[in-house]
């Protein structure tokens, strides 16, 4: 039995392996037959044929943080909503009733969010 | 596929808390700032109202619901119950503290009922992922709670270390789980238990999943070595925060622990005992050495946490029923004497004055007699003078160890719960032996006067009669296991 349990992911080593070598292949063939010049020119950041204003690594608001955690929250509500759309019709008045009751735990969160201003850039 | 509809009643209490919760929310968004106290009233009222249902449904049946992966027993209801006191408590100690430090928002309240929400899964789970939503649950809240303070740098400190060790705690823990999933195949507690009897799975694999999640649960009640957040968050925190996650967090920890070590692998027995004697050891042993050298009282109280959870596992390493009861005991005892302790550090604190210094109760019994005879009465319980109920959690646990044939484990227990009695005493001397430093006068609130002296004559009354809290967790224990 467990034979035949390894054997169902003998493609998925196959594909680890194979996408192993190309990836290195790729990357030792490239090492080795490009051809290396470099100049200061060549080695500073590249912003739209102008020199680099500043560093790229800079601070970024945490208001980014905060509407990408919002967004993931009801990106998330979408993924859950799509399967039971689809079985709805044998999930029956009980999974109704569930998605019915998450989905108002939801709307608890969203007007809070709304009137603590998380939504308001300023 | 047909669904059907589970039985709700065991569940009860936490859908009753999860509807409240979104009306505390709401209810604070709309009152303004005038009417901040509105969320306190109505935190008060969802746990006496929690506190009604559980007793309601108190039954000493095992009820398993939604398809076997909640449990409501004695044990569970008895739990609840402790922790809706507790959480009452911490709030109307806290009450005042908050208000002065810009911390009475709804978020406060939200997040202690969320907690609690946790809490009460956690105690009632029977299955390895509903455990792990608990302790989830009530993580997340608490790292929020320590963050609360938001121009802090102390507290944002203390959140960060207790939420990147938590996490680390948390994996730790799911991967002990996802071992045992892989030895059994199963994540239900009750079948963890039959297919160790019957013996199909691999042993050696349940034992590197115990070490994982025995070191999980280590982190989570800060037994040594897993203990370093604990001293910090305990420090960094504002007062009433670290009132909350020292007191009725444990209760849930203990159920924790009950569950998974010994519903779950209770036929494991001989394997985690031998770990749990040493956690228990090191703990004991750091703690109360470690306390002595502290001049911070919260940082005091931390390492004296640390030593008393050294005390509880002693309980578990007796195992049999005295052995968890007598462990019950000593956490209900020690949540009682934490309670007390913190709830006077915050009523000597003022606004700009935090009190955490050890110095800060030189000559508290010429400033406030009443209070320095409650910190009197809670400091002697810590160190296991009779006839507080300190003194009797410590006996039951040793009794309970002794019948398990552990001489040597309480003989070295007596001796470093004797090195500890040091520090404790030492503040009983700067409160009684030494002149003030600071003679403002003590202001609280005639409820928080009753609140501290119910809990000190719980502390002495308790001690004195112990049989009713220790036929409650005998009972509770015996109908659940």
């Amino acid at each position: 039995m467990l034979d035949t349990m390894l054997g169902n992911y003998f493609p998925i080593l196959l594909f680890i392996l194979v996408g192993l070598l190309v990836g290195t292949l790729c990357l030792v063939a490239g090492w080795l037959l490009a051809p290396n010049k470099p100049d200061a020119e060549k080695l500073s950041t590249y912003e739209c044929g102008f020199g680099a204003f500043e560093d790229a690594r800079m601070k970024f608001d945490v208001r980014y943080y905060l509407i990408a955690i919002l967004f993931i929250l009801f990106d998330l509500e979408i993924a859950f909503l799509f399967p039971w759309a689809v079985a709805l019709k044998e999930v029956g008045l009980f999974g109704f009733v569930a998605m019915l009751v998450f989905l108002g735990l939801l709307v608890v969160g969203f007007i809070y969010e709304w009137a603590k201003g998380a939504l308001e850039w300023d | 596929m047909d669904f059907l509809l589970p039985d709700f009643t065991p569940a009860y209490p936490e859908i009753f808390l999860l509807f409240m919760i979104c009306v505390v929310m709401l209810a604070d968004l709309f009152a303004g700032e005038k009417n901040r106290l509105l969320s306190f009233y109505l935190s008060l009222l969802t746990l006496a109202g929690c506190a009604f249902i559980t007793y309601g449904i108190y039954s000493t049946e095992v009820r398993y619901t939604f398809s076997g992966m909640f449990v409501g027993d004695a044990m569970s209801d008895t739990l609840k119950l402790m922790i809706y006191l507790t959480v009452a408590a911490v709030l109307i100690y806290s009450r005042a503290y908050i208000s002065l430090r810009g911390l009475l928002k709804g978020e406060f309240f939200s997040l202690t009922l969320f907690a609690t929400l946790g809490m009460m899964v956690m105690v009632s789970a029977s299955h390895l992922i509903t455990l792990y939503l608990g302790i989830e649950l009530l993580s997340l809240s608490l790292y929020a709670m320590v963050a609360l303070q938001r121009e802090s740098a102390v507290a944002t400190e203390a959140a960060i270390k207790f939420f990147v060790l938590g996490a680390l705690a948390s994996g730790f823990l799911l991967y002990g789980m996802s071992m045992l999933y892989g030895a059994t195949g199963t994540l239900h507690i009750s079948e963890l238990t039959k297919s160790i009897q019957q013996g199909t799975a691999d042993h050696d694999i349940f034992v590197v999943g115990l070490v994982f999640v025995v070191a999980g649960i280590s982190f989570k009640l800060s037994a040594v070595p897993f203990h370093m957040w604990a001293p910090d968050v305990y420090e960094g925190a504002p007062t009433a925060i670290t009132l909350f996650i020292g007191s009725a967090p444990k209760l849930a920890a203990f159920g924790f622990v009950m569950r998974l070590l010994v519903e779950g692998l209770g036929e494991l027995a001989t394997d985690w005992q031998g770990m749990l004697v040493l956690l228990s050891v090191a703990s004991m042993a750091v703690g109360n050495f470690v306390a002595i050298a502290q001049l911070n009282i919260k940082r005091m109280l931390a390492y004296s946490t640390i030593s008393h959870v050294g005390f509880v596992l002693l309980g578990f390493i007796a195992i049999g029923e005295n052995g968890y009861s007598s462990a019950m005991f000593y956490v209900i005892a020690y949540v009682l004497m934490t309670l007390g302790a913190f709830g006077i550090i915050m009523l000597l604190s003022r606004e700009g004055f935090e009190a955490d210094k050890i110095s800060d109760f030189k000559g508290l019994n010429q400033r406030s007699p009443w209070l320095a005879f409650m910190m009197l009465l809670i400091m002697f319980s810590m160190a296991g003078v009779p006839p507080m109920i300190g003194f009797y959690a410590k006996l039951a646990v040793f009794q309970a160890v002794l019948e398990a044939g552990y001489v040597w484990l309480v003989v070295v227990a007596v001796v470093l719960a004797l090195i500890g009695a040091f520090y404790y005493l030492r503040i009983i001397k700067f409160m009684y032996f030494d002149a003030p430093e600071d003679t403002r006068p003590i202001l609280f609130k005639p409820d928080v006067r009753i609140l501290i002296s119910t809990n000190g004559l719980a502390i002495v009354l308790l001690g004195i009669f112990p049989q009713a809290l220790m036929g409650l967790s005998l009972s509770a224990i015996q109908h659940s296991m």
